[in-house]
């Protein structure tokens, strides 16, 4: 069977399956809809929980971007998976014992204000949209170049399956369908790795062949090599950094604490029975992510070593076969500059070679000479990472609309019926506005998914954790808070991403933090102003601190929830 | 890690069994609340000293040192730090629940598949 055919076969396949659980697992109520029933075994939401997170940057780009970047790739590492330490210590547990169905929905009984919900809505909206576009962008991407699809078909193709299992299941349909999204996108991921890992080492486990020696009896570590071999070449270091340590503390803490105020992940702690299973969950969580993160590395040093191995000075003829195989997707290309018939790849300007971050990822099982239906399954693995992040998203995107803008502001007189119907109706227009961002990206949807990170950081993590830790926060400090956090880490962002992208360096930077790490001063902006506005106003009503004694304490959560 | 000395649960008999269960269940939520943000403070600690300490400050200063064929600095920020955050969540989620029993605040009497 050709690769084309195989490929085919096993995105259509994983497609049936994920409709097949969808039309099995329909929601019947709002309960259903928002938060699954609340009954979901703690080890399958962290597996939902994992594939919620993994997005098609974290399948198909994260270790390409750490291939070319070496040691400063931490940021993402770090950042990723610390968050869920704080999700897991700090707010998961109580807002599972608050138990109600959305983020909004915690901000605005804690903070005894409907105009904090929405200033939450809001932000949750914002930070939300900006992430679904690049998935839907990943899903036309991954079927334009293994389908040979146009984008625009891939997208219609993805939306459709996103609409069956998101409006019809809402989150019951998407617990069950990212089980089943995990499960293809770490075999996709993990099987082209080990056999790499053998190929570079002969260490079939992937995050100790990392550390190993090279197979090629030159007695170095593949670390050591790829530090020879770039420094040749005019690259820095692999194992160095060259961002500012600074800057790579404040990328770091962004991405960690935006991590852990992300509304889709959020959301996934309030399926669970009870608060002891919020904290284990979230552990399960992280394990099955840390699967596909501590492999990432590895793999990215390998098609590093590999990419400089077998192309530098070699000749255009001689050329592997995956290079030619992937050169008319353009993601890979080289120029003759000097014309003499060989390929040279360095950091100067007589570089030849050009290549997509990738083509890491995309061309490891070509790389690894393994058989066509590997490929196929890494395609089926692109398309589940992003079709499972979507959903989520479009899920919170949803709930925030029918219960938070509808039920709970605008018209508090609807049925649940109504409620669910709105629910699904808001799902169906969100997966149409993200499709059309995925046909037709504005320019800037590519450039601000990585900061939805600082925005979440910046706005909804500091609300959630005042009001659980602190009594004396009140609504004027939090939202006076949450609206600051949300407006100078959009104006920095703005400012040098679009109004003077000119001046975007490292000397115009304030205190030398790149706008990738401006949310974690947003953040620390965001702290300070709840607490020194809340300080003006009557600390807030006694009902409110019984809520927050309420929460802080385990027992009850099931009870609670069924009110 | 020191554990929550046991005689605090004859000083704080479960609440169902006495008359003021009100003050008494009031007085555990507290005790339990204060030992609860201690361990939390211990787990963020060693959360923060291992990620933004160890694989970002020091780790040029760590590099020196080599561990199973790594520089450990870079070891750290790209694989160490991810297994001890696992670590730490598993930690926490047990211990808490020692100190929730401890206090008659846990959950375990709960209904897990509602």
């Amino acid at each position: 069977m050709s690769t084309q055919l195989l490929t085919y076969l096993f995105v259509g396949a994983s497609f049936a399956l994920y409709i097949g659980i969808a039309i099995w697992s329909r929601a019947g109520s709002t309960k259903d809809f928002y938060v699954a029933g609340g009954g979901v075994h703690p080890v399958v939401n962290g597996m939902a929980t994992a594939a919620d997170w993994m997005s098609a940057a974290s399948f198909i780009s994260m270790a390409g971007i750490i291939s070319f970047m070496g040691r400063d790739g931490s940021v993402y590492l770090l950042g990723w998976t610390g968050g869920y330490v704080l999700l897991a210590l700090l707010l998961a547990p109580y807002l599972r014992k608050f138990g109600r169905f959305t983020v909004p929905d915690f901000i605005g009984e804690r903070y005894y204000s409907k105009t904090a919900r929405i200033v939450a809505v809001i932000c949750l909206i914002f930070v939300s949209f900006t992430y679904v576009a690049g998935q839907m962008r990943g899903v036309g991407i991954v079927f334009s170049r293994f389908l040979e699809v146009e984008v625009e078909t891939g997208v219609i193709i993805g939306m459709a399956v996103v609409f069956m299992y998101a409006v019809l299941g809402g989150m019951k349909g998407i617990t069950y369908t990212q089980v089943a999204q995990y499960c293809v996108l770490i075999f996709a991921y993990m099987v082209p790795a080990i056999f790499i890992s053998i190929m570079i080492t002969g260490n079939p486990i992937p995050q100790l062949g990392f550390g190993s020696e090279v197979a090629d009896g030159s007695g170095l570590s593949v670390l050591e090599k790829l530090d020879g071999l770039l420094s040749d070449l005019g690259f820095g270091n692999y194992t160095e950094g060259s961002k500012s340590t600074i800057d790579v503390f404040a990328i770091t803490a962004a991405l960690m604490f935006g991590t852990a105020g992300l509304p889709h992940v959020l959301v996934r702690f309030f399926t669970v029975p009870k608060v002891s299973d919020a904290r284990k969950s979230a552990g399960y969580a992280l394990a099955f992510i840390a699967i596909l993160y501590t492999t990432a590395p590895a793999v990215a040093s390998f098609a590093r070593l590999n990419l400089v191995d077998t192309v530098h000075n070699t000749s255009y003829e001689q050329a592997p076969q995956w290079f030619s195989n992937w050169e008319n997707t353009g993601l890979v290309g080289w120029q003759d500059k000097n014309n003499d018939g060989l390929m040279q790849y360095s950091a100067g300007a007589d570089n030849e070679v050009t290549i997509d971050r990738d083509i890491m990822v995309l061309a490891n099982p070509e790389i690894a000479d393994l058989p066509g239906w590997v490929i196929a399954l890494v395609a089926a693995g692109g398309v589940a990472a992003a079709l499972s992040t979507a959903a989520g998203l479009l899920l919170v995107i949803s709930s925030s609309v029918s219960h938070d803008l509808l039920k709970q502001t605008l018209m508090p007189a609807i049925t649940e019926k109504q409620e669910l119907l709105f629910a699904r109706i808001a799902a169906a227009v969100a997966v149409c506005i993200a499709g059309l961002f995925g046909i037709y990206p504005p320019a800037f949807v590519a450039q601000v998914v990585a900061f939805a990170f600082g925005l979440a950081a910046a706005s909804l993590f500091p609300a959630i954790l005042l009001g659980i830790f602190s009594k004396r926060v009140n609504k004027e400090g939090a939202i006076a808070g949450m609206l600051l956090g949300l407006v100078f880490t959009f104006s920095y962002i703005v400012y040098f991403k679009f109004v003077s992208p000119e001046l975007n360096s490292a000397e115009h930077w304030w205190l030398g933090i790149s706008p990738e790490g401006i949310g974690f001063i947003g953040m620390l902006l965001n702290i300070g102003v709840a607490f020194g506005v809340s300080r003006f106003y009557a600390p807030p009503p006694a009902e409110v601190q019984n809520l927050v004694d309420n929460i802080r304490i385990p027992s009850g959560a099931a009870i609670a929830q069924s009110h | 890690m020191s554990e929550q000395p046991y005689e605090h649960q004859s000083e704080n008999p479960s609440p169902h069994d006495h008359n003021d269960q009100k003050t008494l269940s009031q007085k555990n939520a507290a005790s339990y609340w204060q030992a609860n943000l201690r361990l939390l403070a211990k787990l963020l600690a060693i959360w923060f000293a291992l990620s933004f300490g160890c694989g970002i400050l020091l780790v040029d200063w760590l590099d020196q040192f080599t561990f199973f064929g790594f520089k450990l600095g870079f070891w750290i920020a790209q694989q160490g730090a991810i297994y001890v955050f696992v670590a730490l969540i598993f930690i926490y989620a047990w211990r808490i629940q020692i100190i929730e029993r401890q206090y008659g605040v846990d959950d375990d009497a709960e209904d897990s598949s509602v």
